[in-house]
């Protein structure tokens, strides 16, 4: 009855070959994850496809498989020149990662080389300092900065990721210069660096340092998103505390396929899967893994790979 | 003392199931080549899903400290470590294999990795707050040196010559270089897509062991002389016990060395056996014996490697920061189940904590127990002919190597790095020092420079690697190390020319 419905609604819609998306699944689908497993992309990842086997999903599972390597140059270059554009090849994106590598250049794909069908979870970079640490809030490390220009140690995960793009922001948004560290192995070495006292503070994702402050290891002075998270409904934004810093950031994972997949399965799949993820198992999972979900539309993401790479170049451009 | 309240939860039916279908499990992942214990526990993961908090730990676990241990059986018998952990193990159980003692090598290294694994987790137990700090105390100036103290160990390990053993090391360290480099956004040496990641230390591993043993094999054509097949020497287990208790040295040694380097995250896993292996053979009376088949190297490493897998858990448990790669998926399995590790875990979910702790306690004596158990059956695997051997070994090799991303670069890496080392080893250089090399050459560089951009914001590089009190221990010891070296060299030379002169 279902598959009635959907194929009226599609040959309503003037589709041509519905046919096709009618029987789209008929096999189990894999999505690529370019991070290693255990990683935050690859545990969410796994959360938000775990139901795609039900009848009102895709009714076939999603299995993934992981290609890390190269901050994920190494998997999404694999999908944009290798992956089959059939629709049973999805890939999880990472935003702003894949578009400033792009940017940077180096790696065989761009924004044009995928196609979004929906995004599932936003985490923004947080800007934390140790527990002991006399900084209370970005006025704090602002002002330490100025008096101390270049000296005021900072940790993140790497260079052209989101934690990169958020120091970067911060910097030009206070007019000072600080020494931004990037770790080798991830959020989790950043994180270590600024709970040991290696350096003086550090971005990390919002769902790491929350965790690290319920363990009473750090503080988290700043969000650098355009509203105040609901996992932590005290700690104010960037721009709260007078610095311009919108949410260019904000690590937005979802689902995408290659460019060349047909049209009739992009729909399908974009009709579907946004629903999938707003399941109620999937939510609670989610939100017991301390990871914010925010589920957007595949137009809705188009929109803000678009916006995203415009703010990127710009920021980029002077590096 | 709290966790032998929690005891009881371990032995539960369903939960010793677990026990047991994780440790056997894991002992058969980890004796594949290939399968490392990071990929055992990230296959173990979507299980978990619907299992509880408690019961997925204790799978997880179990798979964990098997896995460590399993990787042992193809080190041991076929020269193919499972895992970066089980480098140290080939280099003199290998040997006594070739002699017929492989049913021996595998009793010493299943009790000795129970040994040592057991002294571990009652580390993690017992010290486990003291521990954290210690753990934290390691900055990139450091890890640099520690580093370097590995690199210490490159010329003399496992190589006719000191100078051949530096060169297959350079080797390794430029291998490393490999790809793109995090900390500068760099692009190195990346001749093809498929090495843009850089070279996977396990498809590394497999193609620098196993593919010159398949080479080797296949060379010898298909001459049925009995000669070929080694011979399996029966070992009794007793006698195993007690051959490790003749040596407290090295199996006290490994296990102190691999507690404490297995601690400091990001570094631990994977050198503690290379390191505990060279600090036994340095402390040892019978010296001349490594690498000939001695059953001390056996001991030392696998103490090790499995001492390892209870303090590496310390930062994940205490801080919340995975500090290996397999921390980072149990991570994954404890939020999964919505538990935070932290102080949140030990005060709101005590029952979790401690019977996690505790299955991998008695999870370490079960490992044992069918580790000995099976010993004496897979040391059989030496008498299966060569020709069909080498057809397994090398089928497993490109399973294993493509396993790791599900990539047919890596089988590519594998194969390159393969024949390379074959013809390598004609002349005399061998591929211990060369993967060290590679494991090492990251951890030196990216520790110098993220330490050299925090010094130049701070102190200065001088004072920043140079002063401190860990530091100056570490240098001092890297000092030591490299004086005692020169210093065996130099007596071995006088002791060789005297002698030739009496002839």
């Amino acid at each position: 009855m279902k598959k009635l419905i959907a194929g009226a609604a599609m040959a309503l819609m003037g589709l041509a070959g519905a046919a096709m998306a009618e029987d789209y699944p008929e096999r189990p689908i894999m999505m690529m994850v370019s991070y290693g497993a255990g990683g935050a992309t690859d545990f969410q990842a796994r959360i938000v496809t775990m139901t795609a086997g039900n009848e009102d999903a895709l009714g076939m599972p999603i299995a993934i498989i992981n290609k890390p390597g190269a901050g994920g140059r190494v998997g999404w270059n694999w999908f944009a020149t290798q992956a089959d554009a059939d629709g049973y090849t999805l890939a999880a994106y990472n935003v702003p990662h894949f578009i400033a590598q792009s940017i940077k250049g180096g790696v065989q794909y761009s924004a044009e080389s995928f196609e979004p069908i929906a995004n599932w979870g936003a985490d923004p970079a947080v800007f934390v300092v140790a527990a002991d640490s006399p900084f209370n809030s970005m006025a704090d490390v602002v002002a330490h900065a100025k008096e101390n220009p270049g000296k005021l140690t900072f940790s993140g995960a790497g260079l052209f990721v989101g934690h990169h793009i958020a120091a970067l922001q911060i910097e030009k948004a206070a007019g000072v210069k600080m020494a931004y560290i990037p770790t080798k192995g991830g959020g989790a070495a950043a994180m270590k660096a600024v709970i040991a006292g290696e350096v003086m503070g550090g971005i990390n994702n919002l769902s790491d340092a929350f965790r690290a402050q319920e363990a009473g290891n750090v503080k988290i002075l700043g969000v650098a998103d355009l509203q105040r998270s609901d996992f932590l409904p005290d700690v104010p934004t960037m721009q709260e505390q007078g610095l311009d810093v919108d949410n260019s950031s904000v690590n937005f994972r979802g689902v995408m396929v290659p460019k060349d997949t047909p049209q009739e399965v992009i729909e399908k799949l974009a009709a579907t899967v946004p629903q999938m993820f707003a399941n109620d198992r999937v939510a609670k999972k989610m939100e017991a893994g301390g990871s914010p979900m925010h589920i957007m539309t595949r137009d809705e993401v188009k929109e803000m790979w678009a916006a995203r790479e415009q703010t990127l170049k710009e920021l980029l451009a002077g590096l | 003392m709290e966790f032998i309240y929690y005891f009881g939860d371990v032995f539960s039916p369903l939960s010793f199931l677990l026990l047991l279908c994780g440790t056997i499990g894991g002992l058969i992942l980890g004796a594949t080549p290939g399968l490392s214990p990071t990929m055992a526990v990230a296959l173990l993961i979507p299980f978990t899903f619907h299992l509880e908090a408690v019961q997925g730990l204790i799978l997880l676990g179990a798979a964990y400290t098997s896995t460590v241990a399993g990787g042992a059986v193809s080190a041991i018998l076929l020269k193919i470590p499972g895992a970066p952990a089980n480098i140290a193990t080939t280099l003199d159980g290998h040997k006594m294999a070739k002699q017929g003692q492989g049913a021996k090598a595998l009793q010493l290294s299943f009790l000795a990795s129970a040994a040592g694994g057991i002294f571990g987790v009652l580390l993690l137990i017992f010290l486990t707050p003291l521990l954290a700090e210690w753990a934290l105390a390691f900055g990139p100036s450091h890890l640099f040196w520690l580093a370097i103290l590995g690199v210490t160990v490159i010329g003399s390990l496992d190589s006719a010559s000191v100078v051949k053993g530096l060169l297959s090391g350079c080797m390794g360290l430029w291998l490393a270089t490999i790809g793109f480099d995090d900390i500068m956004g760099a692009q190195r040496f990346i001749f093809h897509p498929s090495l843009g990641g850089g070279i996977n230390i396990i498809a590394a591993l497999i193609g620098l062991f196993a593919i010159p043993q398949v080479l080797t094999m296949f060379a010898k054509g298909r001459r049925t002389t009995g000669a070929e097949v080694i011979e399996v020497q029966k070992h009794s287990v007793l006698d195993a016990t007690r051959e490790l208790f003749r040596r407290p040295r090295a199996l006290g040694i490994g296990t102190i060395t691999g507690s404490i380097i297995g601690l400091i995250p990001g570094v631990g896993g994977q050198i503690a056996g290379l390191v505990a292996y060279d600090q036994t053979k340095k402390f040892s009376s019978e010296k001349e014996k490594f690498g000939k088949g001695h059953s001390e190297g056996v001991i030392a490493a696998e103490a090790a490697n499995n001492a390892m897998v209870g303090p590496s858990l310390v930062p994940l448990l205490t801080l919340s920061i995975p500090g290996s790669p397999t921390a980072a998926v149990l991570l994954g399995g404890l939020l999964i189940h919505g538990i935070f590790p932290g102080s949140d875990l030990f005060d709101n979910h005590p029952d979790v904590a401690w019977t996690f702790i505790n299955s991998m306690l008695v999870g370490q004596v079960l490992m044992c127990l069918f580790g000995l158990y099976v010993a004496g059956l897979a040391a059989r695997v030496a008498q299966v002919p060569q020709s069909v051997m080498a057809a397994i070994v090398l089928a497993l090799s490109v399973f294993g190597a493509y396993s790791v991303q599900s990539s047919m670069g890596d089988v590519y890496v594998m194969a390159c790095l393969g024949i390379g080392m074959y013809f390598l080893e004609r002349f005399g250089f061998s591929a211990a020092p060369l993967v060290l090399g590679l494991i090492l050459g990251p951890i030196a560089e990216a520790n110098f420079i993220q330490g050299g951009m925090i010094a130049d914001a701070t102190v200065g590089k001088a004072s920043y690697f140079l002063t401190g009190g860990l530091n100056i221990i570490l240098i001092a010891v890297v000092v030591a190390s490299i004086a005692y070296s020169a210093w065996m060299e130099l007596r071995s030379r006088r002791y060789t020319t005297k002698e030739e002169a009496q002839a």
